[in-house]
């Protein structure tokens, strides 16, 4: 859509009213960011200021893309969702927040992991993609395909008290190239090198101040509005309060661009990373099947890996082991007997029996698939669904 | 002489120090000043062929040292040498 043909009603002028009083700013830059389609790849700690932000200033279609469901370690951090959202998927819960925060503007949600299968075809629709991921590999796949397609990127990172912005891929006015993530860092590290955020941990507000930094870019680089972080690089450290914005360039060695380019096609992010390919399946049970086990005598143990709060919303008689405790119960799990273990929808229960699997060397965990949910649905609907 | 910005990630092998003056005239004697004085540290900033990996950015004041002479861009008394690892958290 041009820009110049978009056209605003009463209530929408009303709402962004101290956008196009702004001189720089104005009704043109209302338009742009109207016209606009973004995308943003992950909706927690980043994604959540990012997407607030950036609904209520008008951006007129949000794409977004999470395959994770919201728990409440997440609540922290993830300031777009409440206690009403722990079980949904996450896109579901930044759907309904969003909407009802601006209905003028257009949400499209995928309940999808991004690949090297889908991602092409995910961004390609879209004018900007603001990276709020949290791995290495997905790094380097939303950049390689935002170079592929000639999209922006839009990137932050963060980990405990550090965070990280830029733009790139950016093409200035001059139609100068700006440089990308493979400039900057041209390998990954090392798997286990670099800790995750879920490992490591992250400070609650650090999100906050750089997912708010990243939207502020994101519509910049929409509206054309002041100097756009590309061919710099900004680095925060919430602890000393130091910040400092380097200079970066693109480089003649970047496969992607460079002088002699070998990357044409998206690849295998996990392989280039250096980590194992898919995660391994874990052995599952159906709510029906669970019922075969209850009604037909077989000796089995049932474990519930949610907090206490919902435990007491509405329960099956499981032993009551939350998530962050499972490690250090570990002993009270039964290795002889099969054990099936449950949470609300099946997600943070299969991260349970991963984690129990890798740690301890556990042969006989089930997920009730579905979670208590499914059960409630096909057992017991006399039972309290949350 | 320089002072050097240790990352958060890294700080766990400086006794938490944030911030640490180094004697040296160049980059590659500032990394071997502070790894004699942490030696854990070395195995994150000098890869086997002597060089400072590609994960890790070393900036000398605002620019990148592959922009300059690589780790022998040169390092004055009021240089401040940053050192800024690849993180990737954000959604979890």
């Amino acid at each position: 859509m041009e820009h110049y043909t978009v056209t605003f009603s009463k209530e929408e002028l009303a709402r962004y009213n101290r956008h196009i009083i702004i001189p720089e700013f104005g009704l043109e830059a209302q338009q742009k960011l109207k016209a606009a389609k973004v995308m943003v790849i992950g909706s927690g700690g980043l994604g959540s200021p990012l997407l607030l932000y950036l609904a209520a200033a008008g951006v007129g279609t949000l794409g977004i893309v999470d395959f994770d469901v919201v728990d409440d370690s997440n609540l922290q951090r993830q300031v777009l969702f409440g206690v009403e959202s722990v079980g949904l998927p996450k896109v579901e819960g930044a759907r309904q927040r969003l909407q009802a925060l601006n209905p003028y503007i257009k949400l499209v949600v995928y309940n999808t992991q991004i690949t090297s299968k889908n991602a092409l075809e995910l961004i390609k629709d879209y004018d900007v993609v603001a990276d709020g991921t949290d791995n290495f590999p997905t790094r380097y796949l939303i950049n390689d395909a935002c170079v592929l397609l000639g999209k922006v990127n839009v990137y932050a990172s963060i980990f405990q008290f550090e965070g990280q912005l830029s733009v790139f891929n950016y093409t200035n006015a001059a139609g100068e190239v700006g440089p990308n993530y493979r400039d900057l860092y041209a390998t990954p590290p090392p798997p286990g090198l670099v800790p995750s955020c879920a490992e490591g941990g992250v400070l609650g507000v650090l999100p906050g101040i750089i997912g708010s930094l990243q939207a502020l870019e994101v519509i910049k680089v929409i509206t054309g509005v002041g100097d756009v972080l590309s061919g710099r690089f900004f680095s925060f450290d919430a602890l000393t309060f130091e910040s400092r914005t380097f200079k970066i360039r693109r480089h003649p060695t970047n496969p992607l661009n460079g002088d002699n380019p070998t990357i044409r096609e998206l690849i295998d992010y996990e392989q280039f990373c250096g980590m194992k390919a898919v995660e391994k399946k874990i052995k599952e049970i159906d709510a029906l099947e669970l019922h075969q086990w209850e009604t037909s005598g077989i000796d089995y143990q049932i474990i519930d890996v949610r907090e206490p709060h919902e435990y007491e919303i509405v329960n099956i008689g499981a032993e009551l082991m939350p998530l962050g405790t499972v490690v250090q119960n570990a002993d009270k799990i039964d290795r002889k007997r099969k054990v099936v273990v449950q949470c609300k929808t099946g997600n943070r229960s299969g991260k349970a029996i991963r984690e129990l699997e890798e740690k301890f060397g556990f042969e006989n965990l089930y997920n009730l698939k579905g979670g208590i949910l499914g059960y409630i649905r096909d057992v017991k609907p006399e039972l309290t669904a949350y | 002489m320089a002072t050097v910005f240790i990352p958060t990630p890294l700080r766990k092998f400086t006794n938490q120090t944030s911030k640490v003056e180094v004697a040296g005239d160049t980059v590659m004697e500032v990394i071997q000043a502070l790894t004699a004085t942490y030696p854990p540290l070395q195995r994150h900033l000098i890869n086997a062929d002597g060089k400072v990996p590609n994960f890790i950015n070393i900036f000398v004041d605002d620019d990148d040292i592959r922009n300059l002479q690589q780790e022998q861009t040169a390092v004055k008394s009021n240089t401040i040498v940053s050192i800024v690892p690849a993180i990737a958290g954000g959604a979890n």
